[in-house]
């Protein structure tokens, strides 16, 4: 009986032994090491670089079209290299993830990869990025990056990890048909939580068959939920996350609360979309693609970039996108100053620490990130340009089909996130919260209370504080 | 295991009086040293490190992922703090007892039973058809349950003809869709088992049964049922291991969601190590899900009061 059993128990071991597979592999080149692998590659001519990049959803896809232009440009100038572009088919959370692990091992390691800003600090910490300091200082063109977005790739000890070559605000869309039928105003400009509230409210009163507010909800839609939902509301409290003076985390605040209970009564009234569409890693292209070009979505909370896939050559053309709905800004929770709130993230080009072709990505890099190729980028996907001198050029800032100016506009009260590697870990916490509440499967009291545990579990109880009143 | 009887006959040769026992002893260790080998790297160093990673603050990034801690039992103290994981205990739990225990086991067990002593092409018709959900890849079985139970999908069609309105029924009964299609896809295994059981109960004993005068169901309830208790407890453990590991099938289903309504431990185990990014706590919950196992096992074991 006993042999039995142990047979049966070791079964599960060998399962559960997945698990720890992959972190057999996480030993770390040091320094010194590395730069003796430099030097013996540049003395065997490497041939490839390779970069990753995150793809996802329906074609086109603008950020491969943009690697490849520079990849072109790039083989020309250097004769015999290949740039080989590893697109990653993934979710945004399995992308960073994916990343993540393909960085723990040399034989995986892309030479460039795109990093969210939000990752960035926390991978750099990991041992996975390389500083790009002494690069950049001898690099021109890097004065023309504004000195906020500088600051997204930076970590707290100063090193810089990746180039940013897009940056975003995001505030309120509105359907002007919608809001007429509805008897709003428009243009509309919401001056607290309750005005977009009572707006939606009286959507569902007078437009039926369209969802009143709609905005990402879902563990499943990763960071879009934390940012462009549960931060958008937290940061217009007299709240924030992190307390960067003492580098605490504020795990219980009234401004917390707050927006936990804004989000419940907007899903407890019926005032969002069916957990179905919302829950769904694809709640993005539901919105983007389906449901507002349908004009079915009387305000959605979300992003500057997303009228980017109504482009002529987008995943859903819609050229009068951009008249039928319009952004304004997203107002504080009782419209204290600064009035409005909005969140800045981004995305840069990184070179993985066990690259063996550092120079040849660095120069990959500077070729991808110039005013050209990072201006058709841009245009194309519908970010915002973190170089002054894209940001000022008119041919981009009245690019037909974008709101460049407005959502440029929002940076004046916009917030970064916190620049702090456990930021990743607590952003997953706040998803769970936030669809915790959505469903109903807790009170925002509860999931306020579960989210201070999982955050003091995670980053050490010494590190977090609770703000009262 | 085979590994081991080959290690016993072995063993046996080397006592064969007059043979020359100390060079066949160092034989069998080289040609036993490959397999050991591979079950030394593939196994027990995974295993090993499973237990070391267990007590440690490993994670996928941050500072944790370069500076990794030894952290004593702080993994299974904030565990048994954390509201989550009780949810995800009762969670699995709930999934294995009424997908696996009852579901399988008992659908399985009347299936087989029912085709018991009936004609073949019954027996082969029904068998394939039940057979066909077994066969079917677990991310298949998703894909099939999810087009059925989908808002709009086979089953809501099919419910319109009664004019019942569409259910999200994911999303409105998450964790009864799951274990719906998870007897789907296991209980052909149990029904072959008990097949197979079935088959080796003397006739003899049955017929003597009825001339004493056992009814139908007293005959299956104090002769067949004593009779096949081993594969009864063989089965229960097989399928319980089974359903513990389900991952797949409710990842792709339900994600665990909405909310945690189908948060099991695997789920939760993939949650906290790969999107969280907390691998020594994922790496923890992986040491417990084990543990159920094995307690799971001995508890089955012992109310069966079978030998093995």
């Amino acid at each position: 009986m006993k042999k039995r059993t142990v047979c049966i128990g070791s079964s599960i071991v060998l399962a559960c032994a997945g698990l720890s597979g992959c972190a057999t592999n996480s030993s770390h080149t040091s320094p010194a090491q590395t730069s003796h692998q430099q030097a013996a590659a540049s003395t065997t001519k490497p041939r490839v670089i390779t970069v990753a990049y995150q793809q996802f959803g329906n074609p086109p896809y603008f950020n491969q079209e943009w690697l490849q232009q520079a990849a072109q440009q790039f083989e020309k100038q250097y004769h015999g290299v290949t740039v080989k572009l590893e697109p990653i088919e993934a979710s945004e959370n399995d992308f960073y993830t994916k990343i993540d692990l393909m960085m723990k091992s040399a034989s995986t390691a892309p030479d460039v990869v795109t990093e969210d800003t939000f990752l960035i600090n926390a991978d750099g910490s990991a041992g996975y990025l390389q500083p790009l300091n002494a690069d950049v200082k001898s690099w021109p063109d890097w004065s023309e990056f504004s000195a906020a977005m500088k600051t997204g790739s930076t970590s707290n000890s100063g090193e810089v990890y990746g180039v940013p070559y897009s940056t975003d605000t995001r505030g309120l869309y509105y359907d002007v048909k919608i809001f007429k039928e509805a008897g709003l105003p428009v243009p509309w400009h919401p001056k607290n939580w309750n005005d977009v509230l009572n707006a939606a409210k009286k959507i569902k009163e007078k437009v039926p068959g369209v969802v009143p507010l709609w905005m990402q909800v879902g563990k499943a839609t990763g960071e879009a939920t934390t940012m462009q939902t549960f931060e958008m509301l937290l940061y217009g409290t007299h709240d924030t996350l992190y307390d960067a003076a003492k580098h605490k985390w504020i795990v219980q605040s009234p401004g917390f609360l707050n927006s936990l209970k804004w989000i419940q009564t907007v899903y407890a009234d019926g005032l969002g979309p069916s957990f179905s569409q919302i829950l769904n890693a694809q709640a993005g292209n539901i919105e983007s693609q389906q449901l507002m070009p349908q004009q079915k979505i009387g305000i959605a909370l979300d992003g500057n970039w997303l009228p980017g896939s109504w482009q002529k050559n987008g995943p859903a053309p819609w050229p009068d996108g951009t008249k039928a709905y319009q952004l304004t800004a997203m107002p504080t929770e009782f419209g204290q100053a600064p009035g409005y709130t909005s969140m800045s993230g981004g995305w840069a080009l990184s070179i993985s620490h066990l690259s063996q072709n550092k120079q040849l990505a660095w120069d990959f890099i500077k070729i991808a990130t110039d005013k050209k190729n990072m201006e058709w980028y841009d245009v194309h996907q519908g970010n915002l340009a973190p170089r002054k001198d894209i940001a000022n050029d008119p041919a981009y800032e009245n690019a037909p089909g974008q709101f460049f100016k407005v959502a440029t506009s929002f940076e004046k009260f916009t917030h970064f996130r916190p620049a702090n590697s456990q930021y990743p870990s607590v952003s997953t916490q706040i998803q769970a919260a936030v669809e915790a509440v959505a469903t109903g499967a807790l009170t925002p009291e509860q999931a306020m209370q579960q989210y201070a545990n999982n955050v003091q579990r995670i980053v050490g109880a010494s590190n977090t504080e609770t703000v009262s009143k | 295991m085979a590994v081991h009887a080959f290690a016993k006959s072995t063993g046996r040769r080397n006592r064969v009086p007059g043979g020359v026992g100390h060079h066949n002893g160092w034989r069998a260790i080289m040609f036993l040293l490959p397999s050991w080998l591979l079950l030394a790297v593939f196994f027990f160093v995974p295993i090993l490190l499973t237990f070391y990673f267990a007590f440690t603050n490993l994670s996928l990034t941050g500072t944790s992922s370069l500076a990794t801690k030894f952290v004593g039992f702080q993994n299974f103290v904030s565990m048994f703090q954390d509201p989550t994981f009780r949810i995800s205990v009762i969670k699995t739990i709930v999934f294995l007892l009424f997908s696996a225990v009852i579901g399988q086991q008992v659908l399985g067990l009347l299936l087989a039973v029912l085709m018991n002593e009936r004609h073949r092409l019954f027996r082969s018709a029904i068998g394939v058809l039940v057979i066909a959900g077994w066969v079917t890849p677990e991310i298949v079985v998703a894909f099939i349950f999810y087009a059925f139970f989908s808002d709009g999908g086979t089953l809501d069609t099919f419910l319109s003809v009664f004019h019942v309105q569409p259910i999200a029924w994911l999303y409105a009964f998450p964790m009864v869709s799951v274990i719906i299609a998870n007897i789907w896809h296991g209980t052909a295994f149990s029904m072959m088992v008990y097949q197979a059981a079935l088959g080796d109960v003397p006739k003899e004993i049955l017929e003597s049964a009825a001339i004493d005068g056992a009814g139908r169901f007293q005959r299956f309830v104090r002769v067949t049922l004593p009779m096949i208790k081993g594969s009864i407890a063989t089965n229960m453990m097989l399928i319980t291991l089974q359903t513990l590991g389900v991952f797949t099938l409710i990842y792709s289903l339900t994600g665990g969601g909405p909310g945690n309504r189908t948060t099991t431990l695997p789920i939760y185990m993939y949650q906290q190590a790969f999107s969280d990014y907390q691998l020594g706590y994922g790496t923890a919950i992986s040491l417990i899900l084990l543990m159920i196992g094995i307690v799971a096992s001995f508890v089955y074991l012992r109310m069966l009061k079978v030998k093995l």
